[in-house]
This record gives C-alpha cells, sequence and structure tokens, in this order.
C-alpha cells in the first residue's frame, strides 16, 4: 500500500488523537499516538453521560478505543511531546524522557484545559465545600450520587454559566461553546436524579448551537421544570445556615436578586492546555488571541499550522464538542494525506 | 400608575411607552462613547447592577441605565444618575472591562449639559 511506509506522530490522545490516529491506520499508514496521561481517552475519561442524547460516555470511549486497536498504530502513554522541529523531509518530536522520534508529518492534538475555578474568586472555589464545578459534578453522577459535601441530598442547585469565559478578568474573551448545553444536560440530570430538587441556571445568553440543543433546552423546561435567570452571578456567600448565597441582577425583571442555594455548580469553560502552549512555544507555532493554536486560514485552512508538515485536530485550535472534534480530526487526517501524497 | 407618579417619571399617562428610535436623542450617548469608548462594550449581563449597593435599596440599575442612553431615553436617566455613589465596585465585576464609574460620571456631565442646551 502506498502510505505504509510513511510514518505520522499524532501528538496527544484524546478524541481528536484517537480519531486521526484511527483513520490515518485504516488508510495504511503507520502511526505512533503519543499521550501524556496513562491511557489515552483525554477529557471524554472524566464525562458520564454526553450531550445532547445523554447516551453514556462509555459507547464513545468503546468506539474510539476500537479505533486505536489497529495493527498500525503504536501507543505511548505516560509521555509528552515537547517539541517538534524539522530535520529535512523530516519531522523530529522531541519526547519527555530525553528521547526523539522521527515521522514524516505530525498532527498536533493536545487538546484543552478546564479553567481553574480558583481564579474567579468572588465565586469561593476552593473556600466553600457546596461550590464545585462542572467537572466534578460529572464524576458525582458516576458515582451515581450527587450530595453536599457532608453527604445530604441537595433541596436547591445553581448552574452558574460562562466561569472563565467571555471574561476579560481572566483574560479569556472567548466562549467556550459546549458549557451552555453542558448546564442543561447536568440540570436536568440532577432533576432526575433527585425530583424534589430545584434547579436553577444563571445565564448571560443560552448558546445552544447545536443539533438537538435547543430541544434539549425545551425538554428541560417542559419536562423536567428547569428553572432560567439571566443574569451575570456577582460572587457567593455563606449564610449563618451554612447554605451558600448567589447575588445576580435578574436582568429580565431588572432587579437585584439573592438566592440560597445548597449546591453550586460551576460551568468552567475551556482554555488552551498547558502542556499545547508548552509546545507551541517551544516549537515556534503559532498561538492566537485567545491563546489557542492559530490555523493556516480561518476558514479554509483550520487544520493546517504554518509549519510544513504538522497539522492540528481538535479542541487545540479553537473549543468544539466532540462530534465537531472527530469531524475535525478526519479532516486534519485529508490535509495530511494530501501533504504527503504530494511530497 | 397615578398621574401624577407618571408625571414624576416625565411622560404622561396618555403618551406612547414605544421607544421611538427615530425621534429619540442619542446625543448623551455619543457623548459618553466618545469620552469614554469601553461603554460600546456593555453586554447587559447584569455583573454590575448585582454587585451595586445603591441598586440593593433604591431604584437605580447601572446595566438598565446603559441600555437607555443607547436608547435616547434621558428622561428616565436625569434622577437615577445622580444615586450613584462612584464606590466604584461594580468595575471590579465587569466581564467586558466598561469603565462603569467613568461612564456614569460622562452621563451625569452630558445631562448637566444637555440640560443647559450645551450639548
Ligand atoms: C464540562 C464539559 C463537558 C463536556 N461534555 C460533552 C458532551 O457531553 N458531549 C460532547 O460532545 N462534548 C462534551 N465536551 C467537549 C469534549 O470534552 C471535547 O470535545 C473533547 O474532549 C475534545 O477532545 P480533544 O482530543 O480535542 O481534547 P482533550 O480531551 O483535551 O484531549 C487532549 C489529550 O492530549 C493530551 N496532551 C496534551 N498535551 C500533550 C502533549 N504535549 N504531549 C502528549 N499528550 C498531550 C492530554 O493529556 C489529553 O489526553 C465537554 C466539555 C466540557 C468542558
Ligand atoms: S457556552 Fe454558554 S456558558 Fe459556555 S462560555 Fe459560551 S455562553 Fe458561557
Ligand atoms: S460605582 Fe455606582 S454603579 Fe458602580 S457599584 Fe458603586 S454605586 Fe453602584
Ligand atoms: S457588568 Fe459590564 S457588561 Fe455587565 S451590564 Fe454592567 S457594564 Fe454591562
Amino acid at each position: 500500500m502506498k502510505g505504509a511506509s510513511k510514518h505520522v506522530i499524532v501528538a496527544g490522545g484524546g478524541v481528536a488523537g484517537m480519531e486521526a490516529a484511527g483513520s490515518l491506520a485504516e488508510m495504511g499508514y503507520r502511526v505512533t499516538l503519543i499521550e501524556k496521561g496513562q491511557d489515552p481517552g483525554g477529557h471524554l475519561l472524566q464525562w458520564h453521560a454526553l450531550f445532547p442524547d445523554r447516551r453514556p460516555a462509555e459507547e464513545v470511549r468503546g468506539y474510539l478505543r476500537k479505533r486505536l486497536n489497529h495493527e498500525n498504530i503504536s501507543v505511548i502513554t505516560s509521555t509528552v511531546v515537547e517539541k517538534i522541529r524539522h530535520h529535512g523531509h523530516d519531522v523530529i518530536v522531541n519526547l519527555s524522557g530525553g528521547t526523539e522520534e522521527r515521522a514524516d508529518a505530525v498532527i498536533v492534538a493536545t487538546g484543552f484545559d478546564l479553567f481553574d475555578a480558583h481564579r474567579k474568586e468572588e465565586y469561593g472555589y476552593g473556600i466553600y465545600d457546596n461550590v464545585i464545578t462542572a467537572a466534578e459534578l460529572e464524576e458525582m453522577f458516576s458515582m451515581g450520587k450527587v450530595a453536599k459535601a457532608d453527604g445530604t441530598l441537595p433541596s436547591r442547585v445553581g448552574f452558574v454559566h460562562c466561569v472563565g469565559s467571555r471574561d476579560e478578568k481572566v483574560s479569556n474573551n472567548h466562549c467556550s461553546k459546549v458549557c451552555c448545553v453542558t448546564a442543561v444536560k447536568q440540570a436536568i440530570e440532577v432533576r432526575k436524579m433527585l425530583p424534589a430538587c430545584e434547579v436553577f441556571c444563571f445565564y448571560m445568553d443560552m448558546r445552544m448551537y447545536g443539533p438537538y440543543y435547543e430541544e434539549l433546552y425545551r425538554e428541560s423546561q417542559e419536562v423536567h421544570n428547569i428553572n432560567y435567570i439571566r443574569g451575570k452571578v456577582s460572587e457567593a456567600s455563606v449564610n449563618i445556615s451554612n447554605r451558600l448565597v448567589i447575588k445576580v441582577e435578574d436582568t429580565l425583571a431588572g432587579r437585584p436578586l439573592k438566592m440560597e442555594v445548597d449546591l453550586m455548580v460551576l460551568m468552567v469553560g475551556m482554555e488552551m492546555s498547558k502542556q499545547g502552549a508548552g509546545l507551541a512555544v517551544a516549537s515556534g507555532l503559532e498561538t492566537g488571541v485567545n491563546r489557542f493554536l492559530e490555523t493556516g486560514d480561518h476558514h479554509y485552512g483550520n487544520n493546517v499550522s504554518r509549519m510544513k508538515g504538522v497539522f492540528y485536530a481538535g479542541t487545540c485550535t479553537a473549543p468544539m464538542n466532540i462530534t465537531d472534534t472527530i469531524s475535525h480530526a478526519r479532516a486534519a487526517v485529508t490535509e495530511t494525506v494530501r501533504y504527503l501524497n504530494g511530497r | 400608575m397615578s398621574v401624577r407618579q407618571a408625571n414624576r417619571f416625565g411622560f404622561g399617562i396618555n403618551q406612547s411607552r414605544q421607544i421611538n428610535y427615530d425621534t429619540s436623542d442619542r446625543k448623551v450617548r455619543d457623548y459618553v462613547t466618545l469620552r469614554e469608548p469601553s461603554f460600546r462594550l456593555c453586554f447587559a449581563c447584569g455583573g454590575c447592577s448585582a454587585t451595586c449597593t445603591a441598586g440593593e435599596h433604591i431604584s437605580f440599575n447601572l446595566r438598565r441605565m446603559i441600555t437607555l442612553i443607547r436608547r435616547g431615553e434621558i428622561d428616565l436617566l436625569r434622577d437615577e444618575v445622580t444615586r450613584c455613589m462612584l464606590c466604584g465596585k461594580c468595575m471590579l465585576v465587569c466581564p467586558r472591562g466598561v469603565n462603569t464609574r467613568n461612564v456614569v460620571a460622562m452621563t451625569a456631565e452630558a445631562i448637566r449639559k444637555l440640560d443647559r442646551n450645551e450639548l
């Protein structure tokens, strides 16, 4: 087969890296997938059920694991790709531990980091026990129990949108795209687990951009009685009865509002990953004002870097959901193959 | 609302409640925007108005005020703008980096000028 002798390194084994590796292997290329963590999977390993249809995340993990299980793929875990450079026709990557790997092309799929909620001090994450992140709520779903820190059940839960996104104060002007629909999905799950619990989402805009997202939002009102309050939460505190108090303006009523809740869930956004940023700096790969990897063209070169033989897949370029990440990874493979065939 | 109450807000009971964008006066908006360009950045999240100590007790709402300035509905602002204590708390929360305190100061200045026919 034509591609058989050609070797592609995929840096990062999340959804994007696994799909890219699988597609390339299927076409006959030799692939080395290098993943920093102990196992491939990336953030998907942390999710319990997925929007928009609330299917078990395990189904998608299973699909991707199968994709990786191919004789053309070798997987190296617990290893960081530290630098990418050119040497003649080759692309050389430097790995943690001081080793090097040679390839004909590289796909960077280093993903995102969750926004560190400590940075929004006014929300009291790390100070108040019952302030948690969306990722921690997923963990609770996986354990099968949503509870307060003392083990008792919450009777009111508040979701705070846009934590670390659309906020100049933390240098993130971008929208993380997936957190609105994640909040809707999680709100429904809380109501299903705890039918007596009231659920509120505090949002600035409801960004239901994907297929079946708006429908999920509608269902959340029609079937699950989720309440929506339009306003950016300005702060949270704890009162004498040890309940969290949320301060917000109900902008549609035009009046300040305060509300006691038992559990406050911060919808932390996506940021360029630290490992990805380190790789970009070391390799001279350009990043944009939002600090994600800058692609060759925003419309028709969205998988192309400005370094020959280096391509991008997934959320290292911008926030996106799993569906778009998989499509983006397949497109990166197309660009890579085009490059290898033309060389 | 009684006629007397209505008059206090600067409009008669029979007057339309509609914002007539073609006849309303946006000189104040232009004055504020020129002197405080960050005024343009507000996306009406209500962070400032949630934080504002003044707004908890009296009818004062910076988020709403900004929208009214943009629409040219100045009559409603005359009283309100004087209620800000210029403490600057709102500036600490604004996710768009609006210099809210200066917006209030410039609005007050613009209205003073407007009333003296200097705008
Ligand atoms: C709270 C939350 C809930 C979500 N829920 C859903 C959902 O229900 N449905 C949905 O469609 N989407 C969901 N998403 C989006 C989904 O998580 C992403 O689309 C997906 O994880 C992106 O995959 P990725 O491969 O681009 O990045 P990642 O998942 O971040 O994977 C990147 C991988 O690269 C590795 N890596 C990074 N740098 C290096 C390096 N230098 N060397 C080696 N390895 C490296 C990392 O360890 C990681 O394993 C959610 C997102 C969030 C924030
Ligand atoms: S998707 Fe929603 S919650 Fe997330 S940053 Fe965008 S507007 Fe905010
Ligand atoms: S500066 Fe004015 S608007 Fe801002 S918080 Fe203080 S009183 Fe409220
Ligand atoms: S906090 Fe800033 S963006 Fe939000 S309503 Fe106030 S001025 Fe506008």
